[in-house]
């Protein structure tokens, strides 16, 4: 049988930083009209639009987003659906648009992320970034999120024997990477003492351990294989989608120290796909603190449960060796607008598998995988993706 | 800032540690649980008081802090193993933050917790200090 896959048929970024010129209706718009304008396609072929965004309310005092970004696109008429899973938005924007193109409801669809937060103090911003854990039980108690990170790092530093060396390797790799990422917040590369000397914010998680406050936002062009063919030379095929959930709070979790929900949805993308681990040439993982990314990384199997420090350490993920991590720089690097991460992430697996990712390329990438979570943990979607 | 029927509402959890437990299979729910997940509609829950004793599981410090504990900072934040079963996330008192171990046995105590809103009320709830 056949694979039934999507084709990623356009894709548009824009910058992410702090963009105090540009607001949030500007940020989705860009993006999606660079996409659409990347796919070769007009407004008009757009059939439904998806868009993932965390938390604009408290951002941006603003809700109702679907029909705000039809209407500011020119495309009121079509069906437009804001989706929400905390930071995995996006990802669950791009699996609703696959849902809907592999469904056969819609033959062209565009998912987008967006997130404008450097309008409000950083006290807010962190209260609406908590809302992503458990309000009534964690943040209630003074828990912020670098804190929930901070707790799983402690746990996976005792039980495994992972250092706050090791740790920090991911935050230097992720800035090496976005240095040649011209969309990226950080362009510039940090050592380790820098990491390792930054403010701290959650011991034993310091600033430089930290993704950063970011605004910005992406949209992919998603098509039928059908279409795709008639209107595309360049496609890059989502093989598979797979979301899973975990608790909402880290108190409930099994352990501390894995993920579940990305171990279980990793299992069913590389089912669904026909692939296994050691046919992914690259991914972009979820490394809102660098110990996230060492969690992901043991989730997807690219090393044992435990190992990510060593491997990390090894220099198994950096670009030119066995697996590269993060080739965009990451959350880290490229910068985290929460709601448009898992579309960004989707357009670097695109460009690499284009073959236009510049001094980032991963030679002979054919495979590549993407994995976007929501809060600590509770929500994980992944993508597989390939080329002809 | 949420208004006070939100905090009011979970006052038996936060001042005595209410939580609930599933009679079917016995385990024990702290934040409480009003369906248990291993028994489902098999499960039956009823209210379980707890003792407030157990030990660091793991903790933090945290130095940025969001709005309603910027006065407390640096302070620190555990995840507290019950002796009767659940994790639950809390904060450490009465001690300095070099002083804290994951495995170091701690009780519960009834404390403030953040003053908050327009009307500046104070919350209250359990925080956990080391013991001997």
């Amino acid at each position: 049988m056949t694979k039934k896959r999507v084709a990623i048929i356009g894709v548009g970024l824009t910058k992410f930083g702090e963009l105090w010129e540009k607001s949030y209706r500007d940020l989705i718009t860009e993006a999606g009209l660079k996409a659409i304008k990347d796919a070769g396609i007009e407004g008009a072929d757009v059939k439904e639009l998806f868009v993932g965004s965390m938390s604009p309310g408290l951002f941006a005092g603003q809700e109702h987003i679907g029909a705000l970004v039809a209407d500011n696109a020119g495309l009121t008429g079509i069906p437009a659906t804001r989706v929400e899973a905390a930071c995995a938005s996006g990802g669950i924007a791009l699996r609703q648009a696959y849902t809907s193109v592999i469904s056969g409801q819609s033959d062209i669809v565009v998912a987008g992320g967006v997130e404008k937060m450097t309008d409000v103090p950083t006290g807010i911003a962190m209260t609406a970034l908590m809302g992503a854990g458990d309000e009534e039980w964690e943040a209630f108690n003074g828990a912020t999120f670098p804190a929930l990170y901070a707790l799983m790092a402690r746990r996976h530093m005792l039980e495994y024997g992972t250092t706050i060396e090791q740790i920090s390797m991911v935050s230097v790799k992720n800035h090496a990477n976005a240095k040649h990422n011209e969309y990226a917040q950080f362009q510039y590369e940090v050592t380790l003492e820098d990491v390792l000397n930054s403010a701290p914010v959650a011991e034993p998680l310091r600033l430089l351990h930290c993704s950063p406050i970011t605004d910005g936002a992406a949209a992919v062009i998603l098509a039928s294989e059908e279409k795709a063919k008639e209107l595309c030379d360049n496609p890059v095929w989502i093989t598979a989608s797979a979301l899973a959930t975990d608790t909402l709070a880290l108190h409930d979790r099994k352990s501390l120290s894995q993920t579940n929900a990305a171990i279980i949805a990793a299992k069913e993308a590389y089912r669904r796909a026909g692939v296994s681990v050691k046919d992914i040439d690259f991914a972009e993982v979820h490394d809102c603190f660098a110990i996230a990314e060492i969690l992901a990384i043991e989730a997807l199997g690219f090393c044992k449960i435990g190992a990510g420090g060593k491997y990390t350490e090894d220099g198994h993920t950096k670009i030119g060796g066995e697996r590269p991590v993060n080739t965009s720089g990451g959350l880290k690097g490229k910068g985290h607008p929460v709601g448009t991460t898992g579309i960004a992430q989707a357009i670097e697996a695109t460009l690499q598998l284009r073959g236009t990712a510049g001094k980032r390329q991963v030679k002979g990438a054919e495979t590549g995988l993407t994995h976007n979570v929501g809060g600590s943990g509770a929500t994980a979607v992944i993508h597989i993706y390939e080329k002809d | 800032m949420k208004g006070l029927a939100s905090y009011w509402r979970l006052i038996p959890q936060r001042y005595n540690l209410i939580g609930t437990e599933c009679t079917h299979c016995g385990e024990k729910f702290f934040p409480p649980r009003k369906i248990c997940p291993n028994c489902r509609r098999h499960g039956e829950i009823r209210k379980y008081k707890f003792s407030g004793k157990g030990e660091v599981y793991s903790y933090t410090i945290i130095h940025a802090a969001p709005d309603g504990f910027e006065f407390q900072k640096p302070y620190p934040v555990a995840i507290i193993k019950l002796v009767e079963g659940p994790l639950v996330t809390a904060q450490i008192v009465d001690c300095k933050p070099d002083e804290i171990e994951i495995g170091a046995k701690v009780e519960s105590v009834f404390r403030k917790i953040f003053a908050g809103g327009k009307e500046g009320t104070i919350r209250y709830g359990y925080k956990f200090k080391l013991v001997e």
